[in-house]
């Protein structure tokens, strides 16, 4: 065991996928809380203090630019550096090629979050650095792309694993979205400022094809492809079928692109594009199913594994997420769901179980399995996973829960008339009725940061671990060299 | 035909295709937006914001309004009802970037513009409360304490044109807004006397109800009385817009 750990840690550049893993935890605390708080300001507005930086409309991108892309994003440069490199068998192409995109992800974070503070933002959802951090990203994601695509024209067998395609087609339409999306007119070379090239109903359907893929091929696609690695990998048997993992891929990739106008229903978009992204809408429930069921039924034979492995927890419950979301997902976008509820807190639970249940949920579970291995040592504590695996099923449960009832019920009293035909609610009255959904939902936001807490604690305390275990080894071959 | 381990084993392979998967959906829907005539309606009225309305947007896009309103009222009876005529694909055609949002976690603001007194709303968005009082919006009361800057108004302006907005440089645009737009619209879109107008426009309507000073609230106000005031729909049947759907 140790020995192989020290060969494969000679062997492949496993120190540029710690930094990653460190930093995935950072911004996820970070940006995590930063949802928790702004959460509470919508159930306690003083909250606000009358500070700009921190009113709700300038902590919210903060929020989405942390978890999305700093936590979110620094866990797939993690696991795809991790993945490719072990299924390849071989080392990253390139080690400076590695920090750069490691130092262009983390100085894009971290700018984009302090500059929507200060005010600056293109003001499009999940899109809102502005032009100069958009360079940076594209230059970080070109270097992201060559470095992966010559780590897999090195591979040491024929046959390049399913993991990866879902890595690389995340890479690639990455690129693609982020490019279009973001074009942009600056006011001058020394102004942050700039305007979006597309105006109006152009502009709406590019950043929602935008939004729904960093949806689709971020927070879907690329976790898939942890999934394909980690979960069979923690199984310890193969993926259930591999006729349906290729099935899968294409279905998965083709179809997610056409889906981004059931955000524009009933608006000023042309009925044929929100028709055309609806009914493609419903067809992504095939291979989202079959997605999900693939990942599943490989625990096929060893169900007992959900009794005794806290990390299949994880990725179990993460998959049943994933299938939960992508059904409702489905049904929101039918014109006569999305009338309800669009606009409504419904989506942004909807967003949430996808987001906590599916994408941080399949995180953790990977970052249990992967950790340990980087560090070569074993977990510092089981319980404490078993711990982080309730706090954060609570918390995703009292998150959407109280989402539904917040988005149906106030979906429900907006459309409501009375007696003689008027409405029965001011939109004001709506709002009061959700101050206790808002409460509940900033308890299961503190649930699930309190998860998030635990976790970074066994991190902390495994890597600590490991670095005693090394030390002792160190002073064995020391204290044996100075016998001989 | 090929077999799909000839994808699986070559890198270059798979990411062509791939390529290929992905792009198609994004054409189809994105492309034909741009050149099917039907997608923004005919309709009269609609011209770039001011200078000060321009300044004004900017302040709604900095302090994040989009995220809890929207500006995109569909075509339903209580909509209709609360907020007006529903919005047209016109009404935003010079909005760059647009602003329909996403979620309501306030009511939309389409047509928020007249709706309010300029008192009211310097009132709302200094303390929501204190006009609203079940309000969970943040107080925005550094607008009124905050000095405009206008300095580079001139340079927004450009930056839009660039990507098609009809503000004007040379005569030969000023002409063509005046036929299109009139003279008093025409003049309002003159790039070279931004400031100038933006000055004039603060000053004859005093919406922060400070007459010496120029803030950003003043405006933030000209912006939101603006918005869904342009098209006057007594002008068209109403089944006129639904033909464009």
């Amino acid at each position: 065991m140790a020995q192989t750990g020290i060969a494969s840690t000679q062997q492949y550049n496993y120190e540029i996928i710690k930094k990653f893993a460190v930093m995935a935890l950072v911004w996820g605390l970070l940006g995590m809380a930063a949802g928790v708080y702004i959460a509470s300001e919508l159930a306690w507005p003083f909250l606000n203090f009358d500070i700009a930086e921190i009113t709700f409309g300038r902590l919210r991108p903060v929020h989405t630019t942390l978890v999305i892309f700093g936590f979110g994003g620094s866990a797939l440069f993690a696991t795809s550096y991790y993945v490719v490199q072990r299924s390849c068998q071989t080392r990253l192409y390139s080690d400076w090629m590695a920090v750069f995109t490691f130092w262009g992800w983390q100085l894009a974070v971290g700018l984009g979050a302090l500059s929507y503070m200060l005010g600056h933002t293109q003001s499009r959802e999940y899109a809102e650095f502005e032009w100069p951090i958009d360079l940076l990203i594209a230059v970080t994601w070109v270097v992201y792309f060559v470095l992966y695509l010559q780590t897999l024209r090195r591979r040491s067998q024929p046959h390049i694993y399913v993991a990866n395609w879902f890595y690389i087609a995340f890479i690639l339409a990455t690129a693609i979205l982020h490019i279009f999306n973001n074009l942009a007119v600056p006011v001058g070379l020394f102004s942050l400022k700039s305007y979006s090239l597309f105006a109006g109903v152009q502009d709406a359907m590019t950043q929602w094809w935008y939004g729904h893929n960093a949806v689709g091929f971020f927070l879907t696609a690329a976790f898939l492809g942890m999934m394909y690695y980690f979960v069979p990998k923690q199984a310890g048997r193969p993926v259930y079928s591999y006729r349906l993992s290729i099935v899968h891929f294409w279905a998965l990739s083709f179809l997610y692109m056409w889906v981004g106008g059931h955000h524009l229903h009933w608006t000023a978009l042309p009925d044929w594009t929100s028709t055309l992204a609806a009914t493609f809408s419903i067809m992504l429930l095939l291979p989202s199913w079959g997605g999900m069921i693939n990942g599943i039924m490989t625990l096929s034979g060893a169900w007992e594994k959900l009794r005794t492995d806290p990390i299949m927890l994880f990725l179990i419950t993460a998959l049943s997420f994933y299938g939960m979301s992508t059904f409702e997902g489905p049904l929101m976008s039918l014109k006569s769901v999305n009338a309800l509820s669009h606009y409504t807190d419904w989506t942004i639970g909807h967003v949430h179980s996808g987001a906590l249940g599916w994408v941080a949920m399949v995180s953790f579970g990977s970052f249990y399995h992967m950790v340990p291995r980087l560090y070569d040592t074993r977990i510092y504590s089981t319980r404490l996973i078993y711990l982080h695996f309730w706090l954060a099923t609570i918390g995703i449960l009292l998150y959407i829960t109280a989402m539904w009832v917040a988005g149906i019920f106030q979906g429900l009293m907006l459309r409501s008339f009375d007696d003689y035909g008027n409405l029965a609610y001011t939109f004001v009255e709506t709002v009061a009725f959700l101050h206790n959904p808002y409460v509940v939902r900033a308890l299961g936001g503190a649930f699930f940061v309190s998860g998030v807490v635990v976790m970074a604690y066994n991190i902390i305390q495994t890597i600590r671990q490991a670095q005693l275990e090394a030390a002792a080894i160190e002073a064995k071959i020391a204290a044996k060299m100075a016998n001989a | 035909m090929i077999k799909h381990e000839s994808i699986e084993t070559n890198a270059g392979l798979l990411i062509a295709l791939t390529l290929i998967v992905i792009s198609i959906g994004g054409l189809v829907e994105i492309v034909p937006l741009f050149f099917i005539n039907d997608t923004v309606e005919k309709v009269e009225g609609v011209r770039p914001y001011t200078a000060l309305e321009l300044r004004g947007r900017d302040i709604y896009q900095r302090e994040g309004c989009y995220l809890c309103h929207s500006q995109m009222i569909r075509p339903f009876r209580d909509e209709w009802l609360r907020y007006g005529h529903y919005s047209l694909a016109a009404e935003s055609q010079y909005d760059h970037p647009f602003q329909w949002g996403s979620k309501r976690t306030g009511p939309d603001l389409a047509r928020v513009g007249g709706k309010y007194s300029n008192a009211w709303h310097v009132a709302h968005l200094i303390n929501p409360r204190d006009v609203v009082p079940q309000s969970i919006m943040p107080n925005y009361p550094w607008l009124i304490e905050t000095d405009l800057d206008y300095s580079d108004v001139q340079d927004r302006m450009r930056a839009l044109k660039t990507t098609g907005v009809p503000y004007s440089e040379i005569q030969a645009e000023y002409d063509r807004n005046v036929t299109n737009f009139g003279v008093d619209t025409a003049d309002k879109l003159d790039i070279l006397h931004a400031e100038e107008n933006l000055m004039k426009q603060a000053l004859k309507n005093d919406y922060d109800g400070q007459p010496s000073r120029i803030t950003e609230m003043d405006a933030l106000v000209a912006y939101l009385q603006v918005l869904g005031t342009m098209v006057d729909f007594s002008r068209y049947d109403e089944g006129y817009f639904a033909d464009f759907r």
